[in-house]
């Protein structure tokens, strides 16, 4: 089997844009609006991939541990403030504190988990593999805890009645919303769980289609998928519970009364 | 038992001092919107006033465990919230929010008929009508045998006689057990018949 890499030319990367140009037609077209989304979108994508490949290729050249954290950091400020933006409620200060928390705590047990014992990398910021694997596990962290705050906030507000009688019967806070945050958390980790049921039938995940199309063996890129698989829902789990355990608690008062 | 003094909540209630007392049967009346669920909520620690002191048991009410004291002073609301399964599952739940502090003097269905429903435990409480979920919520109340009832309109859902007959159990079992109840009621009827004391609530103000 040849290992060589297919380089794409720079014009026959144009030619890709063909896509957003269909993309573009259909909305017009069907007048559906958002074209300038749909644009900013493409553009902010291409500028915000080129900028981090240069990055990345620097950073791969000078191994050293600050710049993987430095790295590190910033997917995590980035993805936090992206939650804040896809949240649809209005979130309190402190829920805000929760989630930057609850992001911090979960994805970095998760990933100096995943690199220290599952991949054994050495040196433990070899950026090539440590930048990667942890953009993996606080992207998809980031898009369950969106789906758990969202959940959690809407399930207070329609169960605001429930909650109540819950409390003037005498039970804990915690008591009154178990299901609810139970069904908020299960929601947030559903999607990784989907996925996981999907994969290998319905799609090849995007790792492993990397590491096939880079020369890697599909044996080693599906022992890598399996495991990156394992650590993405192990990141979830953990910044999900850290968020819906403690952002529970940030609709009520001192009083044990509801807020909202 | 309760003793309010200078009591503001908001633009919804304004109580110079009332005194509540144990062992009886209170009935509030007045017309909606005048702040009598606000009363009701403010005893039972929902909600907190905004000036004014509320005690329970000559203590401040702010000296409680919230939860301690819903514990003991228990609110049924208007419209109760059914928990979701069986008639059985809704006891259940409510058990276990009282954290095995029930004395087990009720059994369940000993509670439904004295509520008059006479549905098997294990029917889905989902599927009752208005007027018996209220019913129902009546009876989880009456299982966590609390020392006082804060009953908010607790016959609104059903027709006369089953009104008639469900405030009566209430204030027998009231009686005979030595428990306190305060009652939000549209009907001044009910009230004369069967409160020791009535108090009325206008634009937020006790009129007399």
């Amino acid at each position: 089997m040849e290992n060589d890499i297919i380089n794409i030319q720079l014009l026959q990367l144009v030619f890709a844009y063909i896509f957003v140009l269909i993309l573009l037609f259909i909305v017009k077209q069907k007048e559906i609006g958002h074209k300038g989304e749909i644009l900013l979108a493409s553009v902010r994508m291409t500028i915000q991939l080129v900028a981090v490949g240069f990055i990345l290729e620097y950073v791969f050249a000078n191994q050293n541990p600050y710049y993987s954290i430095l790295i590190l950091l910033i997917m995590e400020i980035f993805a936090i403030y992206n939650i804040y933006g896809r949240v649809d409620s209005e979130i309190s200060k402190k829920m805000k504190g929760i989630i930057a928390g609850s992001m911090f705590l979960g994805t970095s047990i998760s990933i100096f988990f995943f690199v220290l014992i599952v991949v054994g990398l050495d040196p433990w910021f070899r950026a090539d593999y440590f930048i990667p694997l942890s953009g993996m596990l606080i992207g998809n962290s980031m898009t369950g805890i969106s789906l758990g705050v969202n959940h959690l906030i809407d399930g207070f507000k329609d169960n605001k009645a429930l909650i109540e009688n819950y409390l003037m019967l005498g039970a804990e806070p915690e008591t009154a919303v178990k299901e609810i945050s139970n069904r908020a958390f299960y929601n947030a980790v559903l999607p990784t769980i989907n996925s996981m049921m999907g994969m290998g039938i319905v799609f090849l995940p995007g790792m492993m289609t990397g590491q096939i199309l880079a020369g890697a063996s599909p044996v080693i890129a599906i022992k890598y998928q399996i495991a990156i698989m394992m650590g993405i829902l192990g990141s979830v789990t953990l910044t999900v519970f850290f968020m819906v355990n403690r952002g529970a608690r940030t609709f009520f008062n001192s009083r044990k009364q509801l807020k909202i | 038992m309760f003793k309010l003094e200078n009591v503001i909540f908001k633009d919804i209630l304004n109580i110079e001092k009332i005194e509540l007392d144990k062992n009886l049967v209170t009935a509030i009346l007045g017309s909606s919107g005048g702040g009598k669920t606000t009363f009701l909520k403010l005893l039972n620690n929902m909600i907190t006033a905004d000036q004014g002191e509320i005690f329970y048991k000559d203590k401040n009410i702010e000296s409680y465990d919230p939860v301690a004291l819903r514990r003991e002073v228990v609110m049924l609301p208007q419209d109760p919230e059914i928990f979701k399964g069986t008639i059985r599952d809704n006891f259940k739940i409510t058990e276990e929010i009282a954290d095995n502090g029930i004395s087990k003097n009720l059994n369940y269905k000993e509670l439904l008929e004295k509520v008059s429903l006479s549905q098997n435990l294990s029917d889905n409480a989902e599927n009752l009508s208005g007027g018996e979920k209220q019913r129902l919520a009546l009876a989880r109340v009456m299982l966590l045998e609390p020392e006082v009832l804060l009953l908010d309109e607790p016959s609104s859902s059903l027709d006369k006689k089953t009104e008639e007959k469900i405030i009566q159990m209430v204030v027998d079992y009231v009686r005979e057990n030595k428990r306190t109840l305060i009652m939000v009621t549209h009907s001044p009827e009910i009230a004369e018949k069967f409160a020791d004391r009535i108090i009325n609530i206008e634009a937020g103000r006790i009129t007399d």
